[in-house]
């Protein structure tokens, strides 16, 4: 390849990536509401801070796609793309200041000009801008040219200050909860943004940490491997009991809110790891699945609210009706798709799950479901006489519910059942053969998703107190299929880490609610591009998808053999 | 009495009539060997046999016993096993996993255990590549290890569809050696070939397929010796 080609391939189109992003984020006005939110305190906002986060990610792309081996040419193409993604929003500026955008984009505005030149009128405001791209490509240009560990621990020690800095609204009513340790968030934190203290103190912390475990962490895992099986065994069940502790007095260190969060994640946790069953187990893609969520929550809410009146069991006397109903439920729309796959069973059951929310809404059904309105008045769970009303108390609920699911999973997917299921989702023809029935192991993976989601609907009406058919769209059933998928298919841990990121994440940063579905899209788009295999997949996934080159190697000297 | 006997039967993928009256028989410890060319029906008479398709007319009898009510999973416990065309065998898991799932209609893990042992005796190369992710190993090997899956079942039948396909020669030669060994331990075998040539060599008796009809059927000798199938089968003018 020619430098010409190198630096129009490798270097501008790539720069033209970014400098297209960031348009975009400008325009649909989120570099400007997030503008109202400093990073660090009077010097970086949040703004400001994301776009660089572009300025500089695109041009290391850049140098990491180059070719040609030249040291000069690859940091040549960081510096390009760095400079061709500040012309884009350069250019938007010119072009603003000559005509009036504001017909066309409503968030066009000076504001936004301002903001983008640093508050410089005129060609000097357009120069530093560009100035600043080219700075952002030399930096990721330099980045890339560093040894791998001090890149990544400064990788590391800037993503702290970004993510610190954007929670720090979460993270400084913890620390006032705890006494002394207010003095240290004085120290920290202003009312709006890091101090220059934090700033250079948490890097350094999250940094220490970080290298500690690249340095050390084989280590510890090899000395962990070589011990004993009985010392491993107490080392084990020793960090379990910490996580236990940690997990027990985990809503009283988090405080309300972020124990509601806590709670949402944990439903989600629930209903993620039942359609895992379905989905990652047996391969069945299930898009109707918040049908078994509604008919869980419903059977709770009819048998336990008085406002209903036909029966007033307690949230455990109903507990029981509530999962059979949805095991049930989950058979009975087993057998008609039996024999479908893929994508004609995917819009069957988004079909079913329609199907039910409709049911639930309509007036002929309202005397029994409320229609519209709902079912109101779902008293809340209660153990030993101990009534659970407020999030910090129902986490114990969920808890539970967490560890009895995560058990079963992990139970199902070691036993015969669970092979059949992974037989099944491999070669449904070849699963006939080796003596599995289909139609039975089919229903079962229906029958227990669906008992797992109709467990997470009871619990999250008795936690709410009433029960409404619009927050069982279609929306709740594709979220769940995509926490699922960004968590790794098939891995428990994976739909942990799923659910706290696509559930969680959302809801503490209340900023990006507006942009949720935007931000939601590019994330699901880059993981897909990035990280296929999910954020904690199943091992074997991660072999599949990652293991390919050593594998087709493997292959050829086994056929030259 | 045939151990497996086809029976007249007429079978349909939709309108589409696939199988026109066809009868096989195959007695015990024999390899009889289905010939004929793309779209003739061998699949469709193998996935017939092993209950994967229902016929609509015609019968298969196992030891005299009619197969017609049983599902496609119960009929493997019946002791017919299907290695299906194309190798088929499980890639995302290792080459034990995809043994082990073989044996699944056998809940004695002793017994699995030792048969998978057997196993990799009868396939050394499959043997060092136990914890390998199947997907990864080569054509020949992933042929073996379906083979191998197959025999996880202690079949008394054993349904080989096209083994040999897009092999290089050297390993279609080891193919058919391991078919000779089932062979010599007692296997019955039904072989569907498109190799028709080493398939006859193998095998006792054969069929010839045709756009869904058996038209030919002698001992294999005579078989290699006639010249419809020496010119249709064997590429010879
Ligand atoms: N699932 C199906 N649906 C419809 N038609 C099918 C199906 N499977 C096979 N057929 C048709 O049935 C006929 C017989 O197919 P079959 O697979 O048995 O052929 P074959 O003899 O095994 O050929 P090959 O040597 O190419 O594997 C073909 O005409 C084929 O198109
Ligand atoms: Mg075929």
């Amino acid at each position: 390849m020619t430098l010409a080609q190198s630096l129009w391939r490798e270097g501008i189109k790539t720069g033209a990536i970014g400098g297209i992003s960031v348009l975009a984020i400008s325009l649909v006005g989120m570099v400007e509401s997030f503008n109202k939110r400093d990073i660090i305190a009077d010097f970086l906002s949040m703004g400001i801070a994301f776009i660089m986060v572009f300025g500089i990610i695109l041009p290391y792309i850049a140098a990491k796609r180059t070719t040609r081996p030249e040291k000069h040419i690859i940091f040549l193409n960081a510096l390009t793309a760095g400079l061709v993604t500040a012309v884009f929003p350069a250019l938007l500026v010119i072009l603003g200041n000559i005509i009036n955008l504001r017909s066309m984009f409503v968030n066009a505005s000076p504001v936004l000009y301002n903001l983008l030149t640093s508050g410089v009128e005129g060609v000097g405001g357009i120069l530093i801008l560009l100035l600043a791209g080219i700075l952002c490509g030399a930096f990721a240009g330099l980045l890339f040219f560093l040894p791998g560990l001090i890149r990544s621990v400064i990788i590391v020690c800037l993503t702290s200050i970004l993510a610190v800095g954007i929670v720090q609204d979460l993270i400084r009513p913890l620390f006032s909860s705890w006494g002394i340790m207010e003095v240290v968030s004085e120290w920290l934190f202003t009312q709006n943004g890091l101090t220059i203290a934090g700033t250079i103190f948490i890097p350094i912390f999250v940094g220490a940490i970080y290298m500690f475990w690249q340095l050390k962490g084989e280590g510890i895992k090899t000395r962990y491997n070589t011990l004993e099986s009985g010392t491993q065994k107490s080392v084990k069940m020793s960090s379990f009991f910490v996580l236990a502790i940690f997990l027990i007095f985990l809503p009283h260190i988090l405080g309300l809110f972020l124990s509601e969060v806590l709670t949402i994640v944990g439903l989600y946790i629930l209903l993620g790891l039942g359609l895992n069953i379905v989905v990652g187990y047996a391969g069945l893609l299930d898009l109707g699945y918040v049908a078994f969520y509604a008919i869980g929550a419903y059977i709770a809410a009819i048998l336990t609210s008085p406002a209903i009146g036909a029966f007033t069991l307690t949230f455990w006397q109903a507990l029981p009706f509530a999962v059979m109903g949805g095991i049930f439920a989950g058979i009975l729309l087993g057998i008609p798709v039996l024999k479908m796959r893929g994508d004609y069973l995917a819009i069957a059951t988004l079909g079913f799950g329609e199907i039910i929310r409709i049911l639930v809404l309509s007036d002929f059904l309202k005397p029994w479901l409320g229609g519209a309105q709902g079912i109101a008045k779902i008293p809340n769970p209660a153990i030993f006489g101990w009534q659970l009303s407020t999030p910090q108390e129902i986490y114990y609920l969920i808890l539970l519910g967490c560890i009895l699911v995560v058990f079963i999973s992990v139970r199902l997917r070691d036993s015969r059942l669970g092979r059949a299921w992974m037989a099944m989702r491999e070669d449904e023809d070849v699963a006939q053969a080796m003596g599995i029935n289909l139609v039975s192991t089919k229903l079962l993976a229906f029958a227990t998703g669906a008992g797992f989601s109709a467990l997470s609907g009871a619990i999250m009406v008795s936690k709410i107190g009433s029960v409404y058919p619009h927050s069982f769209n279609v929306f709740i059933s594709i979220n769940i299929v995509c926490l699922i998928i960004v968590g790794g298919i098939g891995s428990i841990p994976g739909v942990i880490v799923g659910a706290a990121a696509l559930v969680g994440l959302p809801e503490l940063l209340r900023e990006f609610a507006d942009y949720r579905m935007l931000v939601y899209g590019a994330v699901l788009v880059g993981m897909m591009l990035l990280r296929p295999e999910g954020l904690w997949p199943e091992a074997r996934h991660k072999m599949e998808l990652h293991g390919e080159e050593n594998g087709s190697d493997e292959t050829q000297t086994a056929t030259a053999a | 009495m045939a151990m497996l006997e086809v029976q007249n039967v007429h079978a349909y993928y939709g309108k589409i009539h696939a199988l026109k009256n066809v009868s096989l028989k195959i007695e015990k410890g024999e390899i009889v060997t289905l010939i004929g060319g793309n779209g003739a029906g061998k699949s469709t008479t193998l996935r017939t046999i092993s209950g994967l398709l229902k016929p609509r007319e015609g019968a298969i009898l196992l030891n005299g016993e009619n197969l017609a009510d049983y599902k496609a999973h119960q009929i493997v416990t019946k002791g017919i096993t299907q290695v299906p065309e194309g190798r088929r065998i499980f890639g995302q898991l290792t080459v034990t996993e995809n043994l082990d799932m073989g044996a699944f209609i056998c809940r004695d893990k002793k017994l699995i255990a030792e048969n998978v042992e057997r196993i990799f005796e009868m396939f050394p190369r499959l043997n060092e590549r136990r914890k390998q992710v199947a997907g990864t190993l080569s054509g020949g090997e992933q042929q073996m290890l379906a083979m191998g899956r197959a025999l996880m079942s202690n079949p008394e039948i054993l349904l080989l569809d096209e083994p040999s396909m897009g092999l290089a020669p050297v390993l279609v030669d080891a193919v058919f050696e391991t078919i000779q060994k089932l062979h010599a331990a007692g296997t019955t075998i039904l072989l569907v070939e498109q190799n028709a040539r080493m398939a006859l060599q193998v095998a006792s008796r054969g069929y010839v397929i045709q756009t869904g009809e058996v038209v030919l059927h002698d001992v294999a000798d005579s078989l290699l010796n006639n010249d419809m199938v020496r010119k249709s089968y064997m590429g010879e003018n």
